[in-house]
């Protein structure tokens, strides 16, 4: 099976969109969403709607990032701009869309793959994977072979031998990175709609679960189109100006 | 854990049926295989994974697991299959056909020749191998096979390191893994992703095979391991007082300390092997003693004499390309200056470019050819002459400069040929301005563009002037 994630797409539709499509070029056969799909963005009903309809075809699974947490909850959980953007989103989703999002799980398994937005030590406490001591932590959290998670908006792949030891390591896009069976592995994703490692280019990963391996793809999309729409919506100016340097 | 199966012969593995024992080491097994419907020779690599053995047994397998499969071409063995560690962990590959260098230890030293010979071979594996992202860090007589077609064969990618793989071997150990003697010193001080640590230890081959010793001997232990890291070794020709200055000079070369010193390639390692007469001699290439022993204490003690590349994280690597510029010697003069233009803006901004600058010598279709011209001068070290007063203007430095003159019928396979064997990046070749000449004479440059496997530019001489007819017969209008 041939699987696409999609991380931290962030009402990005034209990033989105192109992921889509790079992802259809290239074969995938699912969809599998990793959470963050509004704030920032412009197109929080565009993107909302593409998801609530891949997941209702049974195209995709998804699961619930911290944004799309926060957007449902009617709860103030941010600082004050993020929260100003936050009631923006909310008022451009639906109820439905709303319920949706609410709705979703924190954690899917499937097979020797856990799939979660950010720590799988604590689903819900939204902690950054930045280091290989935060990498062991979730892996130990987990009976699943391979763990897939978004959150950090930098692309990275961990794994962890017999011996506990950690290898941080900086995917190359394109190139496919084998998940050795006899060891662990945890898959930080890039992010669709807000990268945030230099690369302005939208990031999404394949993962071959018949061949153990999984690729990193880096897609350039209309960034000036996107950040033209953020700032027609008067959301902040840097969630428009970050979106060109990929930070 | 699932029953594993008992790799002996007869067994059948995964549809591979097992054969003789070809090799048992310290870190893996070699068996022969066979595979209904398969006439490739193959082998199954299985690793050693008792109790006590070494756990870089296992890693190292790993490596070689992630590596093997994304190589190609003459310089490896063709991946096959491989088995994971739940059930029977092993790697099915190509069998070489042909011996290991390790059977040349019986005869060294080599003749010269010989040793040249060999160094272009390797150092074309090498070329390869660093094209693929790939540096192996294990080069020595036993990993390397030579192909009864002739080429060398690289083998045993476990202490080896991708550049776009996840180095298990450097995370998992602290121990820098290495041969001993064959070693460069920045593997001894842990960094795993140089690929002129492998030009170091063709370096050590090198000399060990011209001149029957290490040059580091075989060190056991750390601190044993280091002291090459301030100790120069004996020059070759301490041990054989005939030994050539070029090829001491090319040898000791490889064995700089620091990697900006040595060779940036393989390509001009290989280049400086195959024409000996052409090899810049330096200070190296006449030494006879070892450096002074207060030469040593003070690259041990300054921080200001230590090699560059060892102070600090290693600098990003140089864009070193081999350019072959084909001058026409007989082209018109429009042509020479236009190809002299292009190449000096390539000295400027590649600096770490090395110019092999070419003249093809042509053999008359028919009659009897001399090498003395009709003045009686002899023809190819007039063209020699002549090159070297071409490129003089450039004025690029000695030692990223040489001269051919090669003696062809036919000038593009010439070209060719010499792109070829000497791992040329680049081409740059004027083209006859005259379409005349052109299609009586056929266009070497565009024979060469389309058939070689490298950059090729292509130069002409800049447009005339077209000025209206006006301007030229017409009265001064002032």
């Amino acid at each position: 099976m041939r699987l696409a994630l999609m991380a931290d797409i962030h009402a990005n539709r034209e990033a989105f969109e192109a992921c889509l499509a790079d992802a259809a070029a290239r074969r995938a056969e699912r969809l599998v969403f990793l959470g963050d799909y509004v704030n920032y963005g412009a197109d929080p009903d565009w993107v909302v709607s593409k998801i609530m309809d891949f997941v209702a075809k049974g195209e995709a699974v998804a699961i619930q990032g911290n944004h799309d947490s926060a957007v449902a909850a009617r709860i103030a959980t941010m600082d004050s701009p993020a929260e100003s953007a936050l009631e923006w989103t909310r008022n451009q989703l639906g109820a439905d869309q709303r319920a949706f999002l609410g709705a979703l799980p924190l954690t899917l398994e499937e097979g020797d793959c856990l799939f979660v937005h950010a720590d799988a030590a604590g689903p819900s406490r939204w902690t950054y994977v930045t280091d290989a001591a935060d990498a062991l932590r979730s892996l130990k959290a987990t009976q699943r072979r391979v763990t897939f998670c978004g959150h950090v908006h930098r692309p990275t792949v961990y794994n962890m031998s017999a011996t506990l030891k950690l290898v941080k390591f900086r995917p190359v896009p394109g190139v496919s990175i084998p998940l050795l069976p006899q060891r662990r592995w945890l898959a930080v994703m890039g992010s669709v709609g807000q990268p945030r490692d230099g690369n302005p280019a939208a990031c999404w990963s394949l993962v071959d679960t018949a061949r153990a391996e999984i690729t990193y793809h880096r897609v350039p999309y209309e960034v000036e189109e996107a950040a033209k729409k953020i700032r027609r919506a008067a959301l902040p100016e840097m969630y428009a100006e970050r979106l060109a340097f990929g930070q | 854990m699932n029953a594993r199966v008992r790799i002996q012969k007869g067994a059948v593995v995964d549809g591979f049926l097992v054969g003789d024992l070809l090799h048992t080491g310290g870190m893996a097994t070699l068996r022969r295989v066979s595979r209904p419907g398969m006439s490739m020779d193959m082998l199954m690599k299985v690793p050693a994974l008792l109790e006590g053995e070494d756990p870089a047994a296992i890693v190292g397998f790993e490596m070689e697991q992630m590596i093997l499969p994304r190589l190609s071409g003459i310089h490896v063995p063709k991946f096959v299959a491989s088995g994971d560690f739940a059930v029977q962990p092993y790697i099915v590959m190509e069998r070489i056909d042909g011996q290991t260098l390790l059977q040349k230890l019986d005869s060294l030293p080599l003749p010269y020749d010989e040793v040249a010979r060999i160094g272009i071979k390797v150092a074309a594996a090498l070329l390869d191998l660093h094209h693929q992202n790939v540096v192996h860090l294990d080069i020595k007589p036993s990993n390397i096979l030579m192909r009864e077609s002739g080429e060398a064969a690289l083998v045993d990618f476990g202490l080896a390191h991708h550049d776009q793989l996840p180095d298990l071997m450097g995370e998992e150990f602290r121990v820098p893994y290495g041969t001993a003697p064959y070693m460069a010193p920045e593997q001894i001080l842990g960094i795993r992703t140089d690929p002129r640590s492998d030009i170091f230890a063709l370096g050590v081959l090198l000399y060990f095979f011209s001149t029957g010793v290490r040059p580091f001997g075989d060190p056991k232990g750390a601190r044993a391991l280091k002291k090459r890291i301030w100790w120069d070794p004996p020059p070759p020709r301490r041990v054989r007082p005939d030994y050539p200055p070029w090829l001491q000079e090319v040898v000791l070369r490889c064995l700089e300390v620091d990697p900006l010193r040595r060779y940036p390639t393989a390509a001009h390692l290989a280049f400086d092997l195959a024409h000996p007469d052409q090899v810049k001699l330096t200070a190296r290439s006449e030494k006879v003693q070892r450096d002074p022993w207060s030469a040593r204490v003070r690259r041990r003690f300054n921080p200001e004499v230590r090699p560059i590349a060892l102070r600090e994280v290693a600098p990003p690597r140089a864009d070193t390309p081999i350019v072959m510029v084909a001058v026409d010697l007989d082209g018109d003069a429009d042509l020479l200056e236009a190809m002299r233009v292009t190449v000096r803006r390539l000295v400027e901004i590649v600096p770490g470019a090395r110019f092999a600058i070419v003249n093809v010598l042509k053999y008359r279709r028919i009659g009897i050819d001399t090498t003395l011209d009709d003045e009686g001068r002899n023809k190819h070290v007039t063209r020699l002459v002549e090159l070297k007063h071409w490129a003089q203007p450039l004025a690029i430095g000695e030692t990223r400069l040489t001269f051919h003159v090669l003696e062809a019928r036919d000038p593009a396979e010439a070209i060719l040929e010499y792109v070829a064997s000497n791992h040329i990046d680049h081409v740059v070749i004027g083209a006859r301005a005259d379409s005349v000449r052109r299609t009586l004479l056929g266009s070497v440059s565009a024979e060469v563009a389309t058939k070689a496997d490298c950059s090729v530019t292509i130069v002409r001489p800049p447009r005339a002037p077209e000025l209206p007819a006006a301007a030229m017969d017409g009265p001064d209008p002032f």
